[in-house]
This record gives C-alpha cells, structure tokens and sequence, in this order.
C-alpha cells in the first residue's frame, strides 16, 4: 500500500522559500502569481495491505518525524493500489 | 570538571567546542558518540554545531532520535547545564527541551558573518559572568536560524525572561537591520523554565581567542565553569 504525506507551513508562519519563488516568478512575468508557499511532498511505500494500519503508520511517522508540529501541518492520503495484472485490453 | 561535547554523524563544531573548553579554559573535556546511552559524569554537556545526520528532512529532526538523546534529556530535568550551538540548538528545538523551532532565514541565504548579540539576562549557568545589556561579537553560520514560536509561547518567553540573547548593533539596539536572518524578537538565544538548558544559533565556541577575531564568547563557557564550581553570583564579574 502507498500513502501520500504532504507537509506544509501552517498558515500563520512565514515561509521564505514559497516567498522567493513567488517573487521570482513574477519578476518572470506571472503577474497573477499573487503568492507561493512551498512544502514538502513524501511517497510512503508501505509492506501493508490494510488501509488502515497504512493511514495509521503513515500518520505515526508524519506526526512523529515528517513534520514538525510547531510550524507545519500535515495531511495523509491512500493510494488505491492497482490490481496485480490488470485485465487483458483493459489499458492502464 | 568535565564537559561533554556529544558527536551526532555530520556535527563540525565539536571539535572548537572541545578545544574552547580543554585548551582555552583548561578543563576536563570529552567527545560522547551520539549512540552512547551515557554522559558518564559530565558536569556540563554542549551540543554543537553542524550538520546532524545531513539535516535533510529538518534541521536537528533526526538527531533527537539518537541514542544519546534520552541521556541528554535526563541530564537537562537533573538540572544539569546543557549547552546547544547552532545545529545543537536546533536539535534542542525539536526534542522539546527548547520551545519553538527554526525557519529558513527570511532571505534564503546562508549567513557567515560576526554578528552583535545582546546579553539578556546573567540567571542562567552559561551568562552568569555577563553582564545584562552586553554586546558580545560572535560569529554566525547558518542557513535556518529564523526563529519562530507561536505568540502564546512567544509571550511566556518573555514574561519569563527566557530571551538570553538578542541580535543587536554595536550599540546595543535590537534593530532590523542587526538581525541577520528574521528572528521574531531577534531572538538569537532561549533558556528552558529550569534556566538550565541554554540554546542559541551563534557560536561562542569560534570566538574564545584573540586571534580568532573576538574571545567574547568565552564568557559562556567561564560562566558554566564558574556556576559549578559554586561560586556565589556576587563574585561575577564583568568583563
């Protein structure tokens, strides 16, 4: 099973990674671009087939070392694992 | 009396660490690999600089994890002095013995550079020797000192003097100017309630000799020989 863990700055802290780019951005011409915040995105493979140890441990270890909870947040998503062999003529 | 110079994979400042405290002040030192469950009979332990671990996820993130780590903490709730540099502040930060944690400076960059920091309060183990209001000159090496808590830890910080250090000029002024990477306060140092725990990004350690440009830093470390050695505050002098 994978699990998706994405890690971003809590709204109220400053980011000045996102800030730069933004900046670079518009100094690149996208002007719409109002602002950027920039955050971290992890692909958890994990030797589980249930659902929900994988959302369990996924959580555990994005809780635990991930993120660091004083200025940044963190949201876990499951990725449907694909059958094994897919039918024949069935594409992806 | 013996400091401890704990080594984390990627640290680089133990070694001015250990040699501030064995050749310049003349006492006992030793490094404590980070897979060591002991401190042994350290009187002080120092958590220097570097790169902990490569500091890839966060900085100081993996680190807390090491071994050594319950021994620190340990050491810290005795009330033992506990010293964090830069990278060793940063791991104070995310074991929990320092409130807080560190954002990339405000304009990305890496800074190396002298800077002036403010002493803010002589009642801890590391700034007895000091003097409150003081500018020492140390340098500064690093690429994520920004501080940052949240304003209910912010407010009990302050209310309970535990802001040690302050970016300021050379006139004691906590400016924006003088304050090199966006700390909020120009917090450039905190202690722990227990005033035991000292964690500040600039390094006192690379500046305990003349010919390295300042010995302000020295002030820490004579201050934490001095406190052990139990002397009473009213021998403090200042320099």
């Amino acid at each position: 099973m994978k699990a998706r863990v994405f890690v971003t700055l809590k709204p109220s802290v400053f980011d000045p990674q996102g800030h730069t780019i933004g900046e670079a951005l518009q100094s690149l011409g996208y002007d719409t671009v109002a602002d950027v915040r920039q955050g971290k995105y992890f692909e958890l493979d994990l030797r589980t087939t249930s659902a929900a140890d994988a959302e369990a441990l996924a959580r555990d270890v994005a809780s635990r070392v991930l993120a660091n909870p004083v200025i940044e947040s963190f949201r876990v998503e499951l990725l449907d694992q694909a059958p094994a062999a897919a039918a024949p003529g069935g594409g992806r | 009396m013996t400091f401890a110079v704990v080594v984390f994979p990627g640290s680089n400042c133990d070694h001015d660490a250990y040699h501030a405290a064995k050749h310049v002040l003349g006492e006992d030192a030793r490094f404590v690999w980070h897979k060591e469950t002991s401190l042994g009979d350290a009187d002080v332990v120092i958590l220097p600089g570097g790169f902990s671990h490569g500091d890839y996820l966060r900085t100081g993130a993996i680190a807390r994890f090491s071994p050594v780590m319950a021994a620190v903490q340990a050491f810290a709730d005795r009330g033992g002095p506990v010293l964090g540099i830069c990278n060793g502040f940063q791991v104070l930060l995310e074991c929990g013995l320092l409130p807080g944690a560190m954002l990339r400076n405000r304009d990305v960059r890496f800074h190396c550079e002298m800077v002036g920091v403010r002493v803010e309060r002589a009642d801890t183990p590391f700034t007895r020797l000091a003097r409150a209001g003081q500018v020492l000159r140390i340098p500064i090496a690093h690429g994520e000192g920004n501080y940052f808590a949240p304003p209910e830890t912010l407010a009990d910080l302050e209310a309970n003097g535990r802001v040690i250090f302050r970016y300021a000029d050379a006139a004691g002024e906590t400016t924006d100017a003088a304050n090199p990477n966006g700390s909020l306060h120009n917090i450039a140092g905190i202690c722990n309630a227990g005033r035991n725990v000292v964690g500040l990004m600039p390094h006192p350690e690379r500046a305990c000799e003349r010919a390295l440009g300042s010995d302000d830093g020295l002030v820490l470390f004579r201050s934490v020989v001095e406190a052990l050695a139990g002397h009473g505050a009213a021998q403090a002098v200042t320099r």
